[in-house]
């Protein structure tokens, strides 16, 4: 076990994470369905870009000098949907409608439907290439705003994402920000037994990135690199540590909680529970 | 055609400085002029069909408006999800132009031979597929790619095609009549149109048959005005597509024609069989290995109709 992922499962969670959970929460029991391990693992990232790093105005939520950022890993939407409800894109009100057939929140975010969402993303490997567009097209016109697009671990699987990292690094898009949630559990279990990604920091810094990595559950470690980043000269590539159903004892790591659905009354008094404060 | 199509991209940028090209590693000095004078705006990436698209749709979601240049079966094998959920799902206005649409690269076999990209591309919502007939039609409808809203994919013929629309204003969403329509018809996209007039003239020649020829260079959206027309007032249609049969072209006219109620047997569908070509050789060979020819069709045209 690397002392990072020893550092995620130390973390505690501090109200405003819980909050966030609880949001999740929501959206989970409302739909009665969803990805909870994979919204779990993403909140302190989302908190730290939506609390202290994006620029962004959510009554105008298309102005064009905005930073973007792309789920692209969109199965992980209902931490997205928490996060962007509780900065006033949409009301909190609609989480609970979640999945349903009425609803604007999927079970993967839409561009057009859900306000503050950039991409329609749901299919992995397709958040990389888009935002490497943006952010190059942001070059094109010398405009200031940074991209960044949250990719899971099981995700970069795909092709395509490395395909987008030798274009990002060949044009040398230092305004393009590549999060890796690396919960190290994908659908079928363990990333280093469905396909082995290691050494990740060493493979994506031979694809051209600035490499660096925190404990996804820390919100100074984050904070801080977020603070430096934008003073690099090329993509930059950041791997987040995390712990998939963070904050669910029974569910943290635990592969049949990537996704669930049919929640019992004990399933959500339990989970209600572990937010307790 | 290729370079008509091209060449006009380069025209539209001198007006416009929102339009880019992309190509994925194409051949040496492909748009040099473009390149040297809009730099910034000119992009020869990888073998990377796939994030290409994506970067295009990056790119649209900016404003911009780009051109990728490809093999056609590179974008509509390789990159099909990144064309539905990029490009179509988002609406992009980014242009798809697939070099080698059917057998144009008969010698290279199977893997570069579009010869179902009219079929799958033709369930995508929000798409709009032209396959013109010559460089005329291409240079008209290309010069109209940017009142598109969404996503279009062009399909490219081999070049040098007879010019066969001189004096006509080819549209996107347009129809074209390039021989008078009649009771009977040939309808056609792509380079059949060629086929289709030349068959046409056999048909005059040897029988003084008068027999329609209607191009269809946009096969989505259909123009479905003088569609409406010409399948409720000809007796006998023919369609002729250089594209597998199975969902192609010909079937949209026939899923259009259920719509009107007419009767399925007076309508044929002439196109490739559903197989992948076991001989190399060139377009034509192929063609006439396919039974796509103006004797043959011609042939068929009068079978089909003599007992009317």
């Amino acid at each position: 076990m690397t002392n990072f992922e020893n550092a995620s499962k130390k973390i505690k969670l501090d109200s405003r994470s819980k909050y966030l959970r609880k949001l999740v929460l929501e959206c989970l029991f409302g739909g009665d369905r969803g990805h909870m391990g994979s919204a779990m693992s993403l909140i302190e990232i989302l908190r730290v870009l939506y609390d202290k790093v994006l620029k962004y105005n959510s009554n105008q939520p298309l102005l064009s000098n905005r930073d973007r950022l792309i789920l692209s890993k969109g199965h992980g939407c209902l931490a997205l949907y928490a996060i962007l409800s509780d900065k006033d894109f949409f009301s909190k009100k609609i989480l609970k409608s979640s999945s349903r057939f009425y609803s604007i929140l999927g079970g993967h975010p839409e561009f057009d439907k859900v306000p503050g969402v950039e991409a329609s993303t749901g299919a992995l490997g397709h958040g990389s290439p888009i935002g490497l567009g943006i952010a190059l097209g942001a070059k094109i016109e010398k405009k200031k705003f940074h991209t960044y697009v949250i990719v899971g671990d099981g995700e970069i699987n795909e092709g395509s994402f490395w395909e987008a990292s030798m274009i990002a690094s060949k044009h040398k898009l230092s305004n393009y920000h590549i999060i890796i949630d690396y919960n190290k559990i994908q659908s079928y279990g363990q990333t280093k037994n469905v396909m082995q990604l290691e050494p990740l920091k060493e493979k994506l810094s031979s694809f051209g990135y600035k490499v660096d990595q925190v404990n996804g559950h820390d919100i100074r470690q984050l904070v801080k690199y977020f603070r430096k980043i934008k003073k690099n000269k090329r993509p930059s590539a950041l791997i987040c540590h995390t712990i998939k159903g963070k904050g669910f004892y029974f569910a943290e790591q635990n592969p049949f909680w990537h996704h669930k659905n049919f929640f019992t009354d004990e399933e959500k008094l339990k989970l209600l529970k572990c937010l307790e404060i | 055609m290729r370079k008509t199509c091209l060449e006009t991209v380069y025209e539209l940028a001198k007006k416009d400085k929102k339009i880019l090209f992309i190509g994925s590693d194409l051949g040496p000095g492909v748009l040099d002029n473009f390149k040297k004078k809009f730099p910034e705006r000119f992009f020869m990436e990888g073998v990377a069909e796939q994030a290409i698209i994506g970067m295009a749709a990056g790119l649209a979601m900016q404003k911009f408006r780009p051109y990728v240049n490809t093999i056609a079966t590179f974008i509509t094998r390789r990159a099909f999800e990144q064309v539905v959920v990029d490009l179509c799902l988002h609406n992009l206005p980014v242009t798809l132009i697939g070099n080698g649409g059917g057998l144009v690269y008969a010698p290279l076999g199977p893997t570069h031979q579009a010869i179902e990209d009219i079929s799958i591309m033709r369930t995508l919502p929000n798409l709009t597929i032209l396959a013109p007939c010559d460089a005329n039609d291409m240079k008209s409808l290309i010069l109209q790619t940017p009142k598109v809203k969404g996503p279009i994919y062009v399909r490219i013929a081999r070049g040098g095609e007879e010019i066969i629309t001189s004096g006509k204003k080819s549209k996107i969403g347009k129809g074209l009549i390039l021989k008078k329509q009649n009771k009977y018809n040939f309808i056609t996209t792509g380079i059949t149109a060629q086929i289709a007039l030349s068959a046409s003239k056999i048909l005059k020649d040897k029988y003084n048959l008068n027999i329609g020829v209607i191009h269809f260079s946009t096969i989505k959206p259909l123009d479905k005005k003088l569609l409406k027309k010409i399948v409720s007032k000809s007796k006998k249609i023919m369609t002729i597509e250089e594209n597998v049969i199975d969902g192609g072209f010909g079937s949209s006219i026939l899923e259009f024609s259920s719509d009107l109620g007419v009767r399925r047997n007076n309508i044929r569908i002439f196109g490739l069989k559903n197989k992948f070509q076991n001989k190399y050789g060139n377009q034509q060979e192929l063609l006439n290995y396919n039974n796509l020819t103006d004797e043959y069709l011609s042939k068929k045209m009068y079978k089909f109709i003599k007992n009317d």
